[in-house]
């Protein structure tokens, strides 16, 4: 329990470092941590599925996708959501997303493992295709353009003051997952994770489980679409496609899978290394590919996991020590 | 390490580039002119955004790295072929490096994703590149820092229609890439196409990067009498070789970039005698054009194509229009009127400007051939001129205040009429 509260106090720490750090930074650092809070919402929407279901997707970027086209149609073709309406544009995305969960969940939660995830792809795909095609309501290729971001009093043109929204949404939002994964119904997940058929024998409604966790997780991507909307200006088919899932995905594994925080850490190195160190040299995808190639031999558990393999890497060391001071004595 | 120091360095330097920029305004010595340079460098597009940067360097060194007396700066950055991430490259050129324009994209995509960049941060771009109608069209007023140098996708287009229409084809079929860029380009074909009595008979959208096209081929209409294509990538080299495959003759009028000479050279003779109409072909047999050719052939290993050649005519583009301006940046809106005033000869032909900020230019209707040109020792495949349309507009002979008062090209307009 101590160590639970030393986490959150790290978490925190880091989140006031960020208040007080990115505000007397250039635009380009303070729209690339706006963008990096507002992926890593829909990273930690992931690790709800893949960290503690076991179900790994790769269709979140739809739910991301229905948040952002809903904000970007209604401000672009019915100018709504550009006042003090824009929370009510909030409201109806993560609703938009979660019913679109809600119906896809029909059909994916019904397989597991490797189905799961091709079901989720296909799914994913679909709404990709409909962005794509949809000519006449998502702009097709060409996308919509989303002219100015919300004024309501306060005006989020001023990148900074857009960044302390998002930050403030993605608080809320982690607080909010972290609260139901450790609640009983999270552990349950947990439960299912571990060992379906036990749960099930358990009298655990298995299904419903997972399929309400499905809906949960849309319904957080669908908050960070629309918060990625107004990052951006621009909604196109290129934040639905599938490497935009294939993006949540390796950035909660590079962060740690099961640990929340780890899915926004990932979102912040890979934007880090993708949009930053790519100003500063041409090499940056070697750097990229080598993070993911190193993680995965040598941190399965990503880079959460860092912490305890040095505990443990110490306790190894301390108990040898002490055998080899035993042996010395004797 | 390096990003928190740089984090920390960041004020400084910025600081530092401001009494920089002060001094220098304040001294009559030469300025630095700073372009932001956005193309693909990494991902599918990558080959494409080294052309883009190969033609602007190209003039940039013939130069010797001044526009009209001006020092310039050309800061070239990674849009990775996404809308969202040449959004944050153009808040990255504009915040840190302080650059006086945006150049460059490559996606329609693209460019509509950083015309309000531009309208926000009230700084020049210009779009070299991408091609989306409605840019310079019905959308111009909400972008009044937008320039384009390039064209637009139905500008090509609408005077193949009538070339195809003289040349006595009746019946048509299209078949074009499925989006945005096909739906423009095809609309623009079929207007100018039936205005001149022809019909579109049948319209086919394969989606883009399609590679097996027998689905579609077999359900081409025996009646047609030439076939209108619009490939992208590597679509442009399967569809004639299929086409041909299946035993089908029709000509082919090929719109736009079908046979660029970015595809030209790995495509096999099949597509000898096929049409196509851009405005640009590297078989213009010009001395400007030629010189270009061969200094670029001899820089970078290949014929250029029209992303080269844009770029390196939007080079030349800034360097007069700063000459105009006796070498000192005159400010974003001033820098626009001069640009739109500029009448230059490129090696696509003469470039001047209509009063919405897109480039009028001649438009070639080319026939490829293989032969030998320049002085080069081997037969190539070339885009022979066969017939120049000069100085088209955007507009076409519609006029700009009719031609604005029908929507924008899509799928579905012009509606096919004489489909069934």
């Amino acid at each position: 329990m101590v160590s639970q509260q030393i986490k959150i106090l790290m978490v925190v720490a880091a989140l006031a470092v960020l208040v007080l750090v990115i505000p007397h930074t250039s635009s380009f650092v303070v729209l690339l941590a706006t963008r990096a809070l507002a992926f890593g919402i829909l990273a930690m929407s992931l690790d709800i599925l893949i960290g503690f279901t076991g179900l790994a997707s790769l269709g979140q970027a739809a739910y991301f996708g229905v948040g952002a086209y809903l904000t970007a149609v209604l401000a672009a073709k019915f100018h709504f959501g550009v006042g003090w309406d824009f929370w009510l544009v909030v409201v109806f995305g993560v609703v938009a997303a979660a019913l679109l969960a809600a119906f896809f969940g029909l059909f994916a939660i019904r397989a597991s493992g490797v189905y799961f995830l091709m079901i989720t792809l296909a799914l994913g795909q679909c709404v990709w295709g409909l962005a794509y095609r949809w000519n006449s309501v998502t702009g097709g290729d060409n996308g919509l353009i989303i002219k100015a971001r919300p004024d309501f009093g306060l005006n989020l043109a001023d990148d900074v003051t857009f960044f302390f929204l998002v930050l403030g949404f993605f608080i809320v939002s982690m607080i909010l997952m972290y609260v139901l994964v450790r609640s009983p119904f999270g552990r349950s997940l947990k439960g299912i994770r571990e060992r379906e058929l036990r749960m099930s024998m358990l009298g655990y409604n298995v299904w419903l489980h997972k399929y309400i966790a499905f809906v949960i997780a849309g319904a957080f991507g669908g908050l960070a679409g629309v918060l990625w909307a107004h990052t951006n200006g621009i909604v196109t088919p290129e934040d639905v496609v599938l490497t935009t899932s294939v993006d949540a995905l390796l950035m909660v594994v590079l962060g740690g899978a099961g640990t929340l925080v780890g899915g926004a850490i990932g979102s912040a190195i890979v934007l880090l290394l993708r949009e930053y160190l790519s100003t500063l040299v041409p090499w940056w995808q070697y750097v990229l590919g080598g993070v993911y190639v190193l993680t995965i031999l040598y941190l399965p558990t990503g880079l959460m996991g860092i912490p305890k393999r040095i505990r443990q890497g110490l306790k190894r060391s301390d108990n040898k020590s002490i055998a080899d001071l035993a042996s010395a004595r004797r | 390490m390096t990003e928190k120091t740089l984090r920390k360095l960041n004020p400084l330097l910025m600081g530092g580039a401001f009494a920089l920029g002060l001094s220098l305004s304040s001294q009559a010595q030469a300025e630095e002119l700073r372009i932001g340079f956005l193309v693909p460098v990494t991902g599918i597009y990558a080959q494409i955004g080294k052309d883009m940067v190969d033609g602007f360097q190209l003039y940039l060194d013939q130069v010797e790295g001044k526009f009209g007396g001006a020092d310039v700066k050309f800061i070239v950055e990674d849009e990775q072929g996404k809308p969202a991430t040449a959004v944050l490259k153009a808040s990255k050129l504009v915040g840190q490096d302080k650059v006086q324009m945006l150049v460059g994209g490559l996606l329609a995509s693209t460019g509509y994703a950083l015309a309000p960049e531009s309208t926000r941060e009230k700084i020049l771009y210009i779009a070299s590149i991408p091609s989306a109608d409605d840019l310079t069209q019905r959308k111009l007023s909400e972008f009044p820092y937008f320039f384009r140098t390039g064209w637009t996708s139905s500008q090509p287009t609408q005077p193949l229609g009538q070339w195809a229409c003289e040349q006595g084809y009746k019946k048509i079929i299209t078949v074009a890439a499925d989006y945005a860029f096909g739906y423009e380009s095809v609309g623009g074909f079929q207007k100018v196409f039936e205005d001149c009595g022809g019909k579109i008979i049948q319209k086919i959208w394969p989606p883009l990067g399609t590679k097996d096209f027998g689905p579609y081929i077999s359900t081409l209409k025996g009646d047609a009498d030439a076939i209108f294509t619009l490939m992208v990538g590597p679509m442009a080299l399967q569809f004639p070789k299929q086409l041909r495959g299946a035993g089908i003759k029709k000509p082919i009028v090929g719109g736009s970039v079908s046979y660029d000479e970015f595809a030209l050279p790995f495509m096999g003779d099949e597509v000898v005698g096929d049409f196509s109409a851009l405005q640009y072909s590297a078989a213009l047999e010009t001395p400007k054009n030629e010189a270009f050719v061969k200094a670029y052939r001899a820089k970078y290993g290949k014929v250029p194509g029209y992303y080269a050649e844009s770029n390196y005519t939007t080079a030349l583009l800034i360097d007069e229009a700063m000459k105009k301006a006796g070498g000192k940046w005159p400010g974003s809106e001033q820098f626009i009127k001069i640009l739109s005033s500029l009448k230059v000869e490129a090696p696509r032909g003469p470039v001047s400007f209509d009063d919405m900020r897109n480039p009028v230019h001649n438009i070639y209707i080319k026939k490829v051939e293989k032969k030998k040109l320049f002085g080069y020792d081997k037969a190539e495949l070339w885009n022979t001129v066969i017939k120049t349309y000069p100085n088209v507009s955007q507009f076409w002979t519609y006029g700009k205040d009719k031609f604005l008062k029908q929507p924008v090209y899509d799928r579905d307009f012009p509606p096919c009429k004489y489909c069934e």
